[in-house]
């Protein structure tokens, strides 16, 4: 739902976006649950003037097949993001570390699916 | 009496058919994506709700006639359609408010139609004010943000509300057709729901910084089909081209 002009992470390098026009309304962050007892998962960006209508929004444009039972809206401004640059140093030293994955543990059949 | 009640659920479905029409002529073209979906959402459930209310209507002659009969087969002294439905959309502004001023009136009418004393009618109405209760709150809060917006905005809401007022009191006019329905207990009468209409328009209005014509006159011969407004027949040569240049095409 994001337009060319649109900055969502005006503060990091992966935003190469201009500034938002002076009459466009705001970029939210819709997350939305599925079903009692799931978390929220994003699903998407949306325009509007506060967070009452970005809900509003939110219920038109993602929830018109029955996705959700709740909504959360996010000003994209609040968002902190990764850098893609640094993906080296976050990332990589974790491709070495086969040992944090726990896959060396003969789980027993009774215990069935975990 | 089932002549009334033809002529009644003709209303209701009349009054959603043609101003869920009058909404989808918005797809593709609002003003931001976000309203053009709403709009859409809207438009797709006042066309929901038509075919209960005319698919009733249909079954209550006993004619043969369905839904999509009655929505396509009909010309314009049949639809029995307020005359503020069939009004042109204007700007988004003005849309939004036809939209506000419609649905005040229709979520009233749809609480007081789940007590009826006719089952169905109860049951579609039940159906029916949760989308219109979402409808309701939407229209209003654009209204509200518009009217109390820019100065531009401001003038544009104002300019709709001086032209769409006159529209307004058809809604709460009561006829043969409303006597009969009151006195067999399936609907309100019209004329009951009008103050608290006045209450939520005063106070949605106050708010949004808007101005209500001193003026009651009221425009009316839309629900008896007395007299449309020369907008209606335009409509229908659109919504029923298909059926006028291929009838009873299906697919």
């Amino acid at each position: 739902m994001s337009s060319p002009e649109s900055s969502p992470y005006s503060d990091t390098d992966a935003a190469p976006h201009g500034k938002a026009r002076a009459t466009e309304w705001p970029l939210w962050e819709i997350f939305i649950r599925g079903q009692h007892g799931l978390s929220h998962r994003h699903v998407g960006s949306l325009h509007a003037a506060d967070a009452e209508s970005a809900i509003k929004n939110a219920r038109d444009v993602y929830t018109r097949r029955n996705e959700g039972v709740s909504i959360w809206a996010v000003p994209a401004s609040a968002i902190a993001a990764s850098s893609p640059e640094e993906k080296g140093a976050l990332y990589e030293p974790a491709n070495d570390k086969v040992y944090r994955h726990p896959t060396f543990f003969d789980i027993p059949d009774e215990v069935g699916a975990m | 009496m089932s002549d009334a009640l033809f002529e009644f659920l003709c209303r209701m479905g009349d009054n959603t058919l043609v101003l869920g029409h009058r909404i989808s002529e918005w797809c593709g073209v609002a003003p931001v994506l976000e309203e053009d979906i709403a709009l859409a959402n809207t438009a797709l459930d006042l066309i929901g709700q038509t075919q209960l209310w005319l698919g009733l209507a249909g079954e209550v002659e006993d004619k043969g006639r369905d839904a999509d009969r009655l929505a396509f087969h009909r010309d314009v002294w049949d639809f029995r359609n307020l005359l503020l439905v069939e009004q042109p959309n204007g700007d988004f502004g003005r849309t939004m408010m036809r939209q506000f001023l419609f649905d005040g009136w229709h979520l009233a009418q749809l609480k007081g139609l789940m007590g009826s004393d006719n089952d169905q009618i109860a049951a579609i109405a039940e159906k029916s004010v949760k989308e219109v209760t979402y409808h309701h709150e939407r229209a209003t809060d654009t209204v509200i943000g518009l009217g109390d917006g820019t100065e531009e905005s401001h003038k544009r809401m104002q300019a709709a509300l001086d032209r769409l007022y006159p529209y307004v009191g058809e809604m709460f006019i009561s006829d043969a057709v409303d006597e009969e329905m009151v006195s067999a207990g399936i609907a309100p009468d019209p004329a009951s729901l009008r103050p608290g209409y006045d209450a939520m328009l005063d106070a949605v209005l106050t708010e949004a910084t808007l101005q209500k014509p001193a003026d009651d006159f009221a425009h009316k011969g839309g629900k008896s089909g007395a007299r449309h407004t020369e907008h209606l027949g335009h409509m229908l040569t659109q919504m029923q081209w298909l059926q006028r240049a291929y009838p009873d095409a299906t697919w």
